[in-house]
């Protein structure tokens, strides 16, 4: 196999014909996908982002190949950014081709995440594209003996605009050579982006942003010819699973590897530390292996405490750290001075990526450390300087290819099963496959981490809040950094012992994770909790789907209703007072004329076995505007909420397609309404019970909304704020409020079950 | 291991493997025919799901062995960009995926539902399905796709 660092990567494109990847390389639509995966084994630096060439290339054919970090995880942000140079250059959609996440072929932008493809990532691209149209254009002038100023553009084809007919295109212009320009860099990470040559195209001129195209990669999904992580084979790959302790801090004191070896095909057992993995020749013989071997395992003292004492011991637990999020005024005087207080507290579990695919990875680990990995991280670019570390190898012995996996909603398990599959296939000195089982993803993978929060408010005689104190206590969702960039940030590798030295504490409350109200008096302090333990724990807590935002909004959110109920005022009205801004007033308003909201205090207690209520719930999240209204019903019989229907108006700036944000709205309702009354990781005193699709139920069909309205504010003159995650933050409290409205019953604690509804309602008779 | 004749999307055939083997690996592994994916092997999530003599099946859980003489279809014995089944023209059309890593399933059970019931109410459409998890979210649209191949196959009807 070809291991030439010194090819270009055009040469890897042209050179990939030896890929092996369980599809037919006969298909013209999966081609352009599985070329960019290059070849495997080969590493090559990353593409400097000061070159032009790096970003973008003319093909002979005079199509456009992208090449950027920020990769696609099921939300049409590869669509997405063929509109962007489409439009900038003038060509159908069709004819641009985008490659993602791979380290060799694509700069460092530092990976997907925070809903920034759109809002950064596409910076350096659409500059991209300004400075290759600029060039293209200086190069169609020359040759076609005209003025840049007389020159047009039709699906990259440049002719004099009085002559449609004639012309040069895109790829004879270039030929098989690169346009070879130097940009300037700035910013680093999320932020990088190049300064263009050219301006890029007015937001008032496009004719292709804005538009509703549809999504490059649903046919190939749909008939069968899209390849995921798990589809990734290549030449002498063997299988691997993993075993995990029965126990956290549990090390391994002895292996039967004779209970494994009668076992057709089975290879190697793989034992260190706290990490056991069997690697065989084909997958069934790899799970019976992992099924029949035989591990003793040492029996650590317990770490967690109780589930139901979960709170209490947050509450209790010195603080590793501490952060003012906001203070103004002085709180305790208005307090003191109130003509009303209000006092409440709210719970939010630890919560599962639980992603659809368990988890999957390829890696392919040669005795001279260079290493190929085909994964479905967001940050390709920082893992390869993780597993680099954990190696101990330059990182440019190391190439991480992305290759889309199930929607991960955040760092999941991806980046511990891909250094699973190095570890074994070190061991091995073969490519390893492996295949996490549900356990594996549920029980061991990452957590969203667990938040307690206690609010304070006051209002005057009038109905106008004068104070608001708020203290939360919070797992940081950074013990695992979402930028798996070092060793210790790896599962396998803390289970060998390796420390974790990247995490950081995570702050979490009013004023960050939320929307920030005009109070005149207001304190917010955030304290982490200390992990239960350092190493290893399938309580360990990262990035999950709007890091923290569902549980911090579901407390200040639920909170202003109360405020509002207690002022006697309508719950919008009441948020329109608090809140001048004219993006966050605007959403309102278009959620409550589209919901025909009813303007009056809640709750208005409705009588019968169904009570039918309303709620509104608002997010701000970086340029980003939401406000979500829920209109439920409670079966007081059953304890069941069931959400009629979802109202969402959202503004995110300029909107890119919009029914690919239709789409990502809508999924994220689902998926956030998911959250708010299903989801929460279960654990005993030594692990996490929660280890599949019954211990960790999530909605299913029957259980949806009847009906969802999404009305979108566009803003062409206002930069993309991104839209991945924000309309998954009003959710929970949009119900929780509407329970309110529906029963007169608070539910402060997530998921709202049909048990705690039940109690709440019980609670509330007696 | 035996030799095991399969039908599958119309062509026979023969694999040696363990008859003990789920159906999943060995369609995935010895065929090459990717799309019933592994999600959790437990028979919960659908995203296995192939249809065995017109009925859907959880392939992570059925022994190839039992797969023997019997027809399988899988999605890629479903339709192809020039000829494609309805329910493909309308998942295409109503954009209904985010992921689409769990899509195999809802494809074929949606198959299964409306080769036995053309004109599903939304009750109907929402129980056929409630053996199936999209992580994502994608449901409204997924339920939207389902109607609408069901009104193009009773217009072809």
């Amino acid at each position: 196999m070809a291991r030439n660092p010194s090819l270009t990567r055009r040469q890897f494109i042209q050179g990939a014909g030896g890929l092996v990847v369980g599809f037919s390389l006969a298909d013209a639509a999966v081609l352009p996908r599985l070329l960019a995966s290059g070849s495997p084994g080969a590493t090559a630096g990353v593409p400097s982002p000061d070159q032009l060439d790096s970003w973008l290339r003319i093909e002979p054919s005079g199509s456009v190949s992208v090449f950027t970090d920020k990769v696609d995880v099921g939300m049409g942000v590869e669509t997405a950014f063929a509109q962007i140079i489409a439009e900038e250059l003038d060509l159908t959609t069709t004819r641009v081709h985008v490659v993602m996440g791979d380290t060799s072929e694509t700069p460092d932008q530092g990976g997907t995440g925070g809903s920034t493809a759109i809002s950064l990532g596409a910076r350096p691209l659409r500059n991209a594209a300004a400075t290759a149209r600029y060039l293209l254009l200086q190069m169609a002038s020359h040759r076609l003996g005209a003025p840049v100023a007389d020159l047009q553009v039709t699906d990259g084809v440049v002719h004099l605009a009085s002559h449609p007919s004639g012309g040069v295109s895109y790829g004879d212009l270039v030929g098989s050579k690169e346009l070879n320009a130097v940009l300037k860099v700035t910013g680093h990470g999320f932020s990088v982006n190049v300064a263009s040559l050219a301006k890029p195209k007015d937001p008032k001129d496009y004719t292709i942003v804005g538009r509703p195209v549809p999504r490059v990669d649903l046919p190939p999904k749909l008939f069968g010819q899209f390849p995921f992580t798990c589809d990734v084979r290549v030449p002498g790959m063997l299988h691997g699973r993993v075993i995990r302790p029965p126990a956290v801090g549990a090390t391994v004191e002895k292996v039967n590897e004779d209970s494994v070896r009668w076992i057709p095909g089975y290879v190697k057992t793989v034992s260190r530390g706290g990490f056991v993995g069997v690697v065989a020749q084909t997958e069934w013989a790899a799970i019976r292996a992992a099924r029949a071997l035989k591990v003793s395992w040492s029996g650590p003292a317990p770490v967690f405490p109780a589930q139901n004492d979960l709170y209490n011991y947050m509450s209790s637990a010195a603080p590793k750290s501490s952060r003012v999020i906001t203070s103004e005024g002085d709180v305790s005087a208005a307090l003191s001075r109130a003509a009303k207080t209000v006092d409440a507290v709210y719970r939010w579990p630890f919560q599962s990526h639980a992603t659809m695919g368990s988890g999957c990875a390829v890696a392919d680990v040669h005795p001279d450390g260079v290493t190929t990995v085909w994964t479905g991280i967001q940050k390709p670019h920082e893992l390869r300087k993780g597993i680099a570390g954990w190696l101990r190898v330059p990182p440019d012995r190391v190439r991480v290819i992305w290759v889309e996996d199930a929607g991960s909603y955040g760092r999941p398990g991806y980046a511990d099963v891909a250094a699973d599959a190095v570890l074994l296939s070190q061991a091995v000195g073969r490519p390893v496959r492996v295949q996490w089982t549900r356990a594996d993803m549920t029980a061991w993978g990452t957590k969203g981490p667990a938040y307690l929060c206690e609010f304070s408010g006051a209002l005057d005689s009038g109905g106008t809040v004068t104070a608001l104190n708020c203290v939360s206590r919070v797992f940081s969702g950074s013990e695992i950094s979402a930028f798996a960039n070092s060793a210790g940030n790896l599962l396998a590798a803390q289970l060998t012992g390796v420390p974790n030295t990247t995490g950081h504490d995570e702050y979490a409350g009013y004023g960050d994770q939320s929307v920030s109200y005009n109070f005149e008096n207001v304190h917010s302090v955030s304290h982490v909790v200390a992990a239960f333990h350092p190493l290893a724990s399938p309580l360990r807590t990262t990035h999950l789907r709007d890091p923290e935002g569902p549980a911090v909004s579901f407390s200040v959110e639920s909170f202003i209703d109360e405020l509002a109920a207690a002022a006697g005022a309508d719950p919008i009205e009441f948020r329109v007072k608090h809140n001048t801004h004219p993006r966050v007033r605007a959403v309102l308003a278009a959620a409550a004329e589209l919901a025909k909201w009813d303007h009056r205090p809640s709750p208005q207690k409705t009588s019968g076995d169904l009570a039918v209520g309303r709620g509104v719930a608002l997010c701000t999240r970086h340029g980003t505007y939401v406000a979500t209204i829920a209109e439920v019903e409670v079966d007081r019989r059953s304890g069941a909420i069931r959400v009629r229907r979802f109202v969402c108006a959202h503004d995110c700036g300029l909107i890119i397609n919009p029914d690919g944000l239709r789409g990502v709205i809508l999924a994220n309702l689902v998926q956030s309404l998911s959250r708010a009354v299903k989801e929460e990781v279960i654990f005993d005193r030594h692990t996490v019970t929660s280890d599949d699709w019954h211990s960790y139920p999530v909605v299913r069909s029957t259980e949806v909304p009847g009906q969802i309205d999404i009305v979108l504010l566009d803003h062409p003159e206002i930069p993309s704020g991104g839209a991945g995650e924000p309309s998954t933050r009003p959710t929970a409290a949009a119900i929780a409020n509407a329970v309110f409205d529906a029963t007169g019953v608070r539910l402060r604690e997530v998921p709202m079950t049909p048990a705690r509804v039940k109690a709440a309602l019980a609670a509330a008779r007696a | 291991m035996s030799r095991i004749s399969l039908h599958v999307n119309g062509k026979t055939q023969v694999v040696d493997v363990d008859p003990d083997c789920p159906l999943l690996y060995v369609l995935r592994d010895d065929l090459t025919l990717n799309n019933p994916r592994f999600g959790c092997g437990l028979g919960q999530c659908g995203a296995c799901t192939v249809i065995v003599d017109n009925h859907p099946v959880h392939s992570c859980k059925f022994a190839v062995g039992r797969a023997e003489g019997k027809q399988i279809v899988t999605l890629e014995g479903m339709g192809t960009p020039e000829q494609p089944h309805p329910l493909q023209t309308a998942f295409i059309e109503e954009q209904s995926f985010q992921c689409g890593y769990c899509l195999n399933g809802w494809v074929m059970a949606a198959k299964a539902l409306l080769d036995e019931n053309s004109d599903p109410s939304d009750e109907e459409i929402c129980a056929a399905f409630s053996h199936l998890i999209c992580r994502c979210g994608s449901h409204m649209r997924i339920f939207a796709a389902v109607r609408r191949a069901a009104g193009m196959m009773k217009e072809r009807a």
